[in-house]
């Protein structure tokens, strides 16, 4: 009964629905391949072993009784541990937090659980989201499953490990700065950005509130589909997988987003444009003015929004954060109010000029990561001979697009000659997300490249 | 305030509180402010000398 590792979640779905498998049997292959595996990779801040028994018990009565809910019943899932789960406490990955269960389900939770989805457990993160390697955690870093010297990216990195290492077959995470996009591009997954508002993040801890995001983690765009659906609280029924025309016109915003790459990951991305270009895209320069203001922009937005959520603790408990997370926070209370509101005046400009940039074209295209999945342990590597900062060139290609709020997803599109993933991002027009997952699933078939059969 | 005034009072308090560690984080901090207000759509722009903005890549980044 090979479902777990390797199947897609709409391949599990149709095994489900005909009976070919039960939910407890999937459930039981899930949690056998955590007990296996994740005391080397540390995906898990918490195995909610014996309530998905249960959930599994009670989607097998109702499927028999002819109560199938859609594609998500009895599908195991996992969720980043910044998101409430009913019952159960939300650490954020820190000491800060208490260890009281939260009351509620997050909404986003509630819906895949109305759905039928089975919450196998919480995922490991970066403390509270503020970091992209996942290694400040109050649990240990999170390691990458082809390679356990190597961080899986951040700052969603257990829930990317839990799918990649076939431990689920979807995940929940959050992106304030490319959190979901990172390390969906590092393990070679499927991670979607929606448009900023379109999923509701009550009930997640905020890192910035104007910046933050919930969505999948998935292995294929069809996938990320369903989980996107679900939680938004639409219909899974007949019309949440169907295509738009598309003109196959793609915009690549050289330069900035293509000046500073890992040359593994700049081999990578143009073979993939080739491939399309091959599968009759066209994909042409479209430029982003003002893009090589994004980092500064960025930078005073988020910084003083972070602080102003975490100010109170920081006073009381200031020690109990890891010290990277401790110091980034404490320094957004120096942002002066004129620089944040200097911030988001270029906010607005970037906004037009990425609406600019989209012009006529699906979607833009440009690489996910900068650089491969990087060794933990290290704050710098070397792009064309220059040591540059880890935490900088990972956010370089992802944060403009949290701070303009259009929808980002980032596809797997080939390996470095050293076998770590390689990862295509397609940023679409704002309150558009379903249409980018046409154009994202249009070029999934076209690259041929996919770390599942979908 | 001018950047460098900033700076200065903000390494005194951060020293004040017992994080020295953020001294050079506040300088990377003070050049992408540099950055920030010399950008060109700002509105007071034009009364900033330009900046180089590779100074932002040791910014702590978002």
């Amino acid at each position: 009964m090979p479902l777990v590792p390797d199947t897609p979640l709409h391949g599990m779905a149709a095994a489900i629905q005909s009976g070919d498998v039960s939910v407890q049997e999937v459930v039981e292959a899930a949690l056998h391949r955590i007990e296996t595996l994740d005391a080397g990779l540390n995906a898990f801040t918490l195995v909610m072993d014996d309530s998905a028994r249960l959930a599994a018990s009670h989607a097998d009565t109702e499927i028999a009784a002819g109560r199938y809910r859609g594609p998500l019943h009895g599908i195991p899932i996992s969720i980043k541990d910044l998101i409430d789960v009913a019952g159960v406490p939300t650490t954020a990955a820190s000491q800060v937090t208490d260890r009281s269960p939260a009351g509620v389900d997050a909404p986003v939770v509630a819906r895949l659980r109305d759905a039928g989805a089975i919450l196998i457990g919480k995922c490991n993160l970066h403390e509270f989201a503020f970091g992209t390697t996942g290694e400040d955690s109050a649990f240990g870093p999170t390691r990458h499953p082809l390679d356990a010297d190597r961080s899986p990216g951040g700052s969603s990195s257990g829930s990317a490990v839990s799918v990649a290492a076939g431990m689920v077959t979807a995940s929940v995470g959050t992106d304030t700065g490319g959190s979901i996009r990172i390390p969906a591009a590092a393990c070679g997954l499927v991670g979607l950005k929606p448009t900023f508002g379109e999923l509701p993040t009550d009930g997640i801890v905020p890192l910035g509130p104007s910046l933050d995001h919930v969505g999948p983690l998935t292995r294929c765009v069809a996938d990320a589909r369903l989980m996107f659906t679900a939680m938004g609280g639409a219909s899974l029924s007949a019309g949440s997988g169907q295509t738009t025309p598309l003109t196959r016109r793609l915009g690549c915003p050289r330069p900035y987003f293509l000046d500073k790459l890992d040359d593994g990951v700049r081999a990578g991305f143009e073979q993939a444009l080739e491939r399309l270009r091959d599968a009759a895209w066209t994909v042409s320069t479209s430029p982003i003015r003002h893009a090589s203001d994004t980092a500064t922009v960025c930078l005073h937005l988020l910084l003083p929004e972070a602080a102003s959520v975490h100010a109170s603790s920081l006073d009381r408990q200031g020690e109990a954060y890891t010290q990277g997370v401790r110091l980034r926070l404490e320094m957004g209370r120096y942002v002066l109010a004129e620089d944040y509101a200097r911030a988001q005046r270029g906010r607005a400009v970037l906004t037009q000029t990425v609406d600019d940039a989209l012009g006529d074209h699906d979607a833009l295209v440009l690489p996910s990561l900068a650089i491969p999945a990087p060794r933990l342990g290290t704050d710098t590597v070397d792009i064309d001979g220059r040591p540059v900062s880890v935490r900088n060139v990972t956010l370089r290609l992802t944060q403009l697009f949290n701070a303009t709020g259009h929808p980002a997803v980032s596809i797997p599109c080939g390996l470095t000659t050293g076998g770590l993933p390689v990862g295509l991002q397609l940023v679409g027009r704002r309150s558009r997300t379903a249409q980018l997952l046409d154009v994202a699933q249009a070029c999934e078939q076209s690259l041929r490249f996919s770390s599942a059969t979908c | 305030m001018t950047g460098d005034d900033w700076l200065d009072a903000a390494k005194t308090d951060a020293r004040r509180r017992q994080l020295p560690a953020l001294d050079p984080m506040l300088e990377a901090l003070a050049r992408a402010t540099r950055a920030l207000r010399a950008a060109e759509w700002n509105l007071d722009a034009a009364s900033r000398p330009a900046t180089d903005t590779d100074e932002t890549d040791d910014a702590p980044g978002t």
